[in-house]
């Protein structure tokens, strides 16, 4: 046995080079992967961008946040969105009201009560098919019964009602998730106190879980503002202001939009204006309950132990 | 459990690890029935607890309610309507002429095929990008940055629906337009991309609007398949990674088979949601009073956006009962479409 051949090791190498196809398949799926993340980014930025470009020179108007668009026509310049602002922050308001209530209670039935029963599992799936029931279809709904079943003329808040449809499912699933990630131990310590079991909810459950529930509300909001058809169908578009839910037309940011699409933006440049201008508005709405609920999620969640 | 072990390439052996396997051999005596713990068993039911269980119990059951009479109403006033209609209400598929309410001719065949062609469309677009999103967030990006990310994906379903639809007419439209044009002049041969029943260089085309529609499914599909991937386990993944496998075939071998379902099921959501998109598909699609032909390059209505096109022929119960019967057959069909995704969930997390 010769020096050379003990220098020689015993086994081959365990690891082995990557073979070239290995390699190459390995990189081209990297390329692929990070490239779809660049091309979801693209639109996001792309549209935020056209949108605060095209809608800045409207917003900064002096009459933009003062003004309705009363008396303005298609070819006159000027006017506001504040009859848009108020009717939308209105009817968002009313939804909020009434799905609030409805949607945490749904949520608390689930976790706390009715979880693991027939009925809580019939409610669960039912809540993922409302979450899934398009806003034509939930306006539609508002309509047989509200406008066409009851007699009631269209309305404010008839558009209200339908976006109740659409914020209680988003309002039950966050209510739901929050609840439960509430420690147990609170919970057994609270009974081991002899509180009953409504008081341990809403006394010592609920305030644990605030934060995260006020923060899918305002998300919930955010989402059903920017809704277009249930204003199509249950209310007509209003120039002027309108403070009444109950009668008469009323504005509204996506309605003032799509009531500059009808006329003629594009090509003409003064309801161009007002659409980005609107859009802008509408962003920013959106953006400020985005921020508020991250701002709430962050600074008043419950401390960790 | 087969389908899990497959990585290592065991075989099927017994894991003494897996839950279950000691409890046959080591237990051979009945588990004694657990204490109750239940803190209301014998005590009186106070009647604070007993409002507010109803209160919990009552908001539960409005919520079938709800859904039973979305179902109810919208067949009760599409009837009235339906029983004047002198067309075959599935097969007609021409214009829609509700003027005079004794003798009304409308059916959905048009726009079914335009609701499902686009929503294909848009589905087809988005599942690929969406699936390296999710690999991407849950495997390549190291947490410091996906959490930005992830954000950024759910920021694009915050955007509202009418702000796709005037960015897609008026600023994407346009800029598609060579894109358009060349397909159109250069594979018209085949019956995608032949020229339709709308101008391609008009840009309110399915081409354009199912472009939009794959933005607006985005995120959705991918939150649910980041969500299911993520729960790989981490055996699965290490046990790749010690077999030598690249990254891309820990992803082959653990994550895909793992989260498959989930990515079906986010899919199928974001079909849903692409079936019943109004006003973005309202403002890029050009009505039309010619047939549709299954090109691109056409335009039309889908349930949603015909609906809230006639949101002026509201007026009337006749004519209101036509487009409410289009929309319990789009309500029916994105029932259908949600509950098989939220099977495909719950199988999942049975098994």
């Amino acid at each position: 046995m010769t020096a050379t051949t003990l220098d020689q090791p015993v086994k081959a190498p365990t690891f082995q080079k990557l073979s070239l196809r290995r390699k190459v398949t390995n990189n081209f799926a990297t390329v692929l992967v990070t490239l779809s993340v660049a091309i979801a980014v693209v639109p996001l930025v792309w549209v935020l961008y056209t949108v605060v470009v095209n809608g800045f020179g409207a917003v900064t108007s002096s009459e933009w946040w003062s003004h309705s668009q009363a008396g303005m026509t298609a070819f006159k310049a000027g006017g506001g969105a504040y009859h848009a602002i108020i009717g939308t922050l209105l009817q968002g308001l009313v939804c909020a009201i009434i799905s609030i209530p409805i949607g945490v209670f749904v949520g608390i039935y689930l976790v706390e009560y009715g979880g693991g029963t027939r009925l809580g599992k019939v409610t669960t799936f039912m809540v993922d098919i409302l979450t899934g029931v398009p806003s034509i279809v939930a306006a539609l709904f508002i309509y047989a019964l509200w406008v066409a079943t009851l007699g009631f003329q269209r309305s404010g808040l008839a558009v209200s009602l339908a976006l109740v449809l659409l914020m209680i499912p988003v309002i039950v699933r966050s209510t739901e998730e929050m609840l439960r990630i509430v420690p147990m131990d609170l919970r057994e310590a609270s009974y081991a106190l002899g509180v009953p079991k409504w008081k341990t909810i809403s006394a010592i459950v609920l305030p644990t879980a605030l934060s995260g529930i006020v923060t899918g509300i305002l998300l919930a909001l955010a989402r059903v503002m920017g809704e277009t058809a249930p204003l199509l169908i249950l209310v007509g578009y209003s120039q002027a202001m309108n403070f009444d839910m109950f009668n008469g037309f009323m504005g509204s940011l996506p309605g003032m939009m799509y009531d500059q699409t009808s006329a003629g933006a594009g090509a003409n440049p003064v309801p161009t204006d007002r659409l980005w201008g609107a859009a802008f508005t509408l962003i920013v709405l959106i953006a400020l309950l985005n921020v508020g609920a991250r701002f709430i999620a962050k600074f008043f969640a419950p401390k960790k132990v | 459990m087969t389908d899990r072990l497959d990585v290592t390439e065991s075989g099927g052996l017994p894991n003494p690890a897996d839950a279950g396997s000691g409890e046959v051999i080591a237990s051979p005596f009945p588990e004694p029935t657990p204490i109750s713990t239940d803190p209301s068993k014998n005590a009186k039911v106070r009647p604070g607890d007993r409002i507010f269980r109803g209160l919990a119990e009552g908001s539960g059951v409005l919520i079938v309610v709800i859904i039973a009479a979305i179902g109810a109403f919208l067949l009760w006033r599409a009837i009235p309507a339906l029983a004047r209609n002198e067309e075959n209400f599935f097969l007609f598929g021409g214009n829609w002429v509700t003027t005079d309410t004794s003798a009304m001719h409308f059916g959905i065949l048009d726009l079914l095929q335009v609701t499902v062609f686009v929503s294909v469309f848009a589905l087809l677009l988005a599942m690929p990008v969406a699936l390296g999103i999710a690999i991407f967030l849950t495997q390549y990006a190291p947490r410091r940055v996906s959490a930005p990310l992830a954000y950024m994906v759910d920021l694009l379903a915050a955007v509202p629906s009418i702000i796709y639809g005037v960015w897609g007419l008026y600023v994407l439209a346009p800029v598609l337009k060579p894109f358009a044009t060349w397909l159109n002049e250069n594979l018209s041969w085949m019956f995608l991309f032949q020229t339709g029943n709308a101008s391609v260089a008009g840009g309110g085309t399915i081409f354009t609007a199912g472009i939009v529609l794959a933005v607006m499914i985005l995120p959705i599909i991918t939150a649910v398949t980041r969500e299911v991937f993520i729960q790989t386990p981490r055996g699965h993944i290490e046990a790749a990674l010690a077999l030598g496998a690249t990254r891309w075939e820990v992803v082959k071998t653990t994550v895909l088979p793992f989260g498959l379902s989930g990515y079906i099921s986010g899919a199928m959501l974001g079909l849903g949601r692409a079936l019943g998109e109004t006003i973005a598909l309202l403002i890029i699609l050009r009505g039309t009073q010619q047939a549709f032909g299954w090109s691109l390059f056409d335009a039309g209505y889908t349930f949603a956006s015909k609906i809230a096109a006639a949101a002026s022929e509201f007026n009337d119960q006749y004519k209101a009962g036509a487009y409410i019967a289009a929309g319990l057959i789009l309500f029916i069909l994105t029932f259908i479409v949600n509950s098989l995704a939220r099977a495909a969930v719950a199988g999942r997390s049975k098994s």
